[in-house]
């Protein structure tokens, strides 16, 4: 039975007493930062892709306009990259989200133009039918038991199919304009007309302050339960760094238009979804699942339900993805959604997640999703051709999963 | 120094921050059959990887020295050109191919054209299972024979490519007595066609039948090596553990209260092929503060039996009745069962117990997350105390509980299974070969974990392939025989004889 990988030893040896008492203050906080970042290699990859493309477009990618571009034009992969990743972690994949999404766009057409509806009875209506998709694609999976890359791939076709009988060969246009609002609309204006956005500042000011007070909590609730905490310098720096990232973010956004409704759809759902997964039973049952099915079942966890509102929970935001990049474009079409699904599959690949599963946070997603959409953004200011950007996204997700396997086998793991 | 076949002088291999194996020295005779024991994590596996090139050359300190030749394996191609062969414990074999297919993998018998001499391939494997004494016919595909069969095609395959020295890690660890005799007499009959074998075990009993020669490794060091007439069990585990055991099990003094667990004509059946019978009616109870043993050969259902009655894990038109005190309780999902305060350990902790990706916190609140829950979100900080307190009250060797479950060592693993059953407050246990694969020392602590839940009252039911732990640690045992109960004895009349002769009852036919 004996298989002494490394630290198996390491962890023995570490029991019987320590064997390197005088590790000074210094090497100790110094390790502790270097695991941080390797923890977060994902966000320094950002940060060197943005710094790399700031050059490289001789500062075009950071101007106010193009950084609230950057958020508009990826929402809706964003909404698409978190509902994946949390199917990825549960081992599965999902093939059919674009196609659900150019299905339901033309679906929010007809309720909204050809129909007149409401806007947002068209919204909701259309976040139903997302919805009804999930169940169908999660009866096959969950309770048939049959592979989701399989349902996935045949949900491809027929949602596909489905939207080109629903738009009837022919485009849909001139929505409304609040529905229009879901996809280009901005919270601007509603305190009077000024150079720099008041509204998008004072929201802004109040993030940061809401991330500042989470954190000394989050650090003062571990050290009240005897848990080890970060270096108390490195925890400074690092909301330092992040408060400076997030204001000079809002303060593009407030010299610009201000805050895209896409963006506080996002942030919503990233704040949801990063304490369903991190916090609820329900996320924890999703990561157990991933990481030994056998052992989910036999400890009590219903497999197969947590496999099925996965696949609802995957339809509703492939819904609002479709409903999202319609009302950006006005415009439901058959070509919409197309590729979708690989640019979220990338996201959270590229954020960490693990093709076995078991692995992967929304936060990695977001930030993959960010990834690919600064090169998409940068390469078309630097006016590289499509068809060079597809084969650098390619590269970059191959590189980016390769260090991650290297990473894995460096460190011991299996 | 001539007559040895191989010689490992100052093997030292240093992983990052660890000194796996210091300064080893491990001298084998040739034709001999040499026994190496150590617990979990001694370095025995990382020994036998540096002897058959999984580490390269220059990747570790010292010589190998193979039939009087300095040898520098690159990997392991290399060294069984030279005739070593290593068979791993978790067996490499391909189960969708044939054993034929198997045993030439990588080694094909091609005819002249290039391709795949099908008749050759065939007719050279049966002889090779001939020599092993394993009649089946070499097309039939891997994964229809059993593991003890699967054992032999693996030495088949070192046959063929004329082995002189054979590695067997832990071969019989998965076997059941039956498999495992016929396995030992093997390795003895090969040692008389000349051919020399190192066998990883922790079975003492088996190595005294086989071995001539036992060294010991503890903490990456050689401790001794002792010729056969020195062996005795007492002195392989004082070598092993660096202390003397006086009991391998500890005392217990039975406390036994009211009845908890009844179960009553359990049956099921086999979940594809459903007119198999595989538990027969099967009654059993367990009381207050008692341990109970099931003790059954392999394939007797007796991990059928505890799955089927878990939530109904296993099987097919499952039926009989369970009463909690003396109330029946329905156990058809496992979330059921949890809820009625029955836990199951089972007893292949890698595929069925743990998230091995997992940290031992989470892996400890798997099963009772809902304890946890506060305002509908699992409170962290809890989570961790508790995981904590458990790293204490069960010796999980880990310097916090953040440590992934796959890097700890097997005995630790089975503290973190036990621990996620015993937080979730059941008041039966069912233990599935709860000291499987775990070193000598370990085992005896999880005997005491066993007793201590008795003392508190829970009932205990301890599944077990080796009838002496049964006979050491338990208050009454049942025999199982072809998923029937066949008799049951307080411990005091189980002696082994007798309890052999009822696990190998048969059905009347």
């Amino acid at each position: 039975m004996s298989n002494p990988n490394p630290t198996e030893t390491t962890e023995s040896h570490a029991v019987g007493g320590t064997i390197n008492p005088v590790e000074n203050k210094f090497t100790e906080r110094l390790s502790h930062i270097l695991a941080d970042l390797g923890k977060n290699g994902i966000f320094i990859a950002l940060i060197a892709v943005v710094v790399l493309f700031s050059f490289l477009t001789n500062g075009i990618l950071l101007r106010p306009q193009n950084i609230s571009n950057l958020v508009v034009q990826n929402g809706y992969i964003l909404v698409l990259a978190i509902g994946m990743v949390m199917v990825i972690i549960a081992g599965h994949i999902d093939l059919s989200v674009g196609s659900v999404a150019a299905f339901v766009g033309a679906c929010s057409g007809v309720f909204a133009v050809h129909w007149g509806m409401p806007w947002w009875i068209a919204v909701i209506l259309s976040l139903a039918i997302g919805a009804a998709v999930g169940v169908w694609q999660g009866f096959w999976i969950a309770f048939v038991g049959i592979p989701a890359f399989i349902v996935t791939l045949a949900g491809m076709l027929i949602f596909r199919g489905l939207a080109l009988v629903v738009l009837g060969n022919a485009n849909i246009g001139s929505f409304p304009a609040e529905y229009r609002g879901i996809g280009n609309g901005f919270l601007t204006d509603l305190l009077g007309e000024f150079e720099i956005d008041p509204l998008t500042l004072g929201i802004g000011a109040i993030a940061i302050i809401a991330l500042v007070v989470q954190q000394v909590r989050t650090r003062l609730g571990r050290q009240k339960y005897g848990q080890e905490v970060e270096p108390l310098i490195w925890f400074i720096t690092k909301l330092v760094l992040v408060g400076a990232g997030i204001s000079f973010f809002v303060y593009s956004l407030a010299s610009y238009k201000g805050i895209p409704v896409t963006l506080i759809i996002l942030a919503v759902l990233v704040l949801v979804y990063g304490v369903v997964m991190n916090r609820s039973v329900f996320g924890r049952h999703i990561y157990a699942i991933g990481g030994n099915r056998h052992a989910a079942e036999l400890s009590g966890i219903k497999t197969r339900r947590v496999d099925f509102w996965l696949f609802v929970n995957m339809g509703v935001l492939a819904a609002l993805a479709g409903l999202i990049f319609t009302a950006r474009l006005n415009l439901a079409g058959p070509k919409a959604g197309d590729g979708f699904e690989l640019e979220a599959i990338s996201a959270a690949f590229i954020g960490g997640a693990a093709v076995q599963g078991g692995v992967g946070t929304i936060g990695g997603a977001i930030i993959g999703g960010l990834i690919i959409g600064v090169l998409n953004n940068g390469m078309s200011i630097m006016g590289i051709g499509i068809e060079w950007q597809q084969a650098v996204k390619g590269l970059v997700l191959l590189l980016a999963v390769a260090f991650d396997v290297y990473n894995k086998r460096r460190s011991g793991g299996r | 120094m001539t007559t040895n076949i191989l010689e490992m002088q100052g093997i030292t291999k240093t992983f990052p921050g660890v000194k796996a194996l210091s300064n080893v020295t491990l001298g084998v005779a040739r034709g001999e059959v040499h026994a190496i024991c150590g617990e979990n994590g001694a370095g025995k596996s990382t020994l036998m990887k540096v002897l058959s090139g999984v580490y390269p050359h220059g990747t570790y300190e010292g010589d190998i020295v193979f039939e009087n030749e300095t040898v520098e394996f690159k990997d392991l191609t290399d060294s069984e050109a030279k005739g070593i062969v290593i068979i791993h414990q978790e067996l490499a074999l391909s189960p969708y191919l044939s054993i034929a297919e198997n045993i030439f993998l990588n080694n094909e018998q091609k005819s002249r054209s290039g391709l795949i001499d099908w008749n050759k391939t065939n007719h050279e494997a049966s002889k090779l299972l001939a020599r092993v004494g394993l009649r089946e016919n070499p097309t039939t595909k891997i994964l229809d024979i059993g593991v003890g069969k699967q054992q032999l095609v693996e030495i088949a395959k070192a046959l063929s490519k004329r082995v002189k020295l054979l590695i067997l890690d832990e071969p019989t660890a998965a076997l059941n007595d039956e498999d495992s005799d016929h396995l030992l007499n093997l390795i003895l009959h090969l040692k008389e066609q000349g051919i020399t074998s190192i066998i990883i075990s922790h079975k003492l009993n088996e190595i005294k039948k086989v071995a001539d020669s036992v060294t010991v490794i503890r903490d990456g060091k050689t401790i001794e090596t002792i010729a056969k007439a020195d062996v005795t069990e007492d002195r392989i585990i004082k070598d092993m553990v660096g202390r003397d055991l006086e009991h391998r099990y500890p005392d217990h003094t039975p406390h036994i209260g009211e009845e908890l667990l009844r179960v009553e004509d359990w049956t099921a059946h086999h979940p594809q092929d459903t007119t198999r019978v595989m538990v027969d009616k099967v009654n059993l109870n367990v009381r207050a503060g008692e341990i109970v043993g099931i003790a059954g050969l392999m394939g007797a259902g007796r991990t059928e039996f505890a799955m089927s009655l878990f939530g109904h894990s296993y099987g097919s038109k499952i039926s009989g009745s369970v009463f909690l005190r003396g109330k029946e309780i329905k156990t058809r999902s496992v979330a059921e069962a949890i809820d009625h305060g029955i836990a199951y350990a089972t007893e292949d902790r890698k595929t069925y117990g743990l998230n091995l990706i997992e940290d031992i916190k989470r892996n400890i609140s798997m099963a009772s997350l809902k304890k946890l829950e506060k305002y509908g979100l699992v409170h962290d900080n809890e989570e961790y105390k508790v995981a904590n307190e458990y790293r204490h009250s069960m010796n999980i060797k880990a310097p916090n509980v953040l440590v992934k479950t796959g890097k700890l060592s097997g005995g630790n693993q089975q503290k973190v299974v036990l621990s996620k059953w015993i937080y979730s407050d059941p008041q039966v246990l069912i233990l599935d070969e709860p000291t499987r694969g775990i070193d000598v020392g370990a085992k005896y602590e999880i005997y005491s974990i066993i007793n201590r839940l008795a003392a508190e009252g829970k009932g205990i039911i301890v599944i077990s392939s080796e009838l002496p732990e049964l006979l050491g640690i338990c208050d009454r045992v049942y025999a199982l025989s072809e998923g029937r109960i066949t008799g049951e004895l307080p411990v005091a009349e189980a002696t082994p004889e007798a309890m052999l002769k009822l696990m190998t009852m048969e059905k009347p036919r």
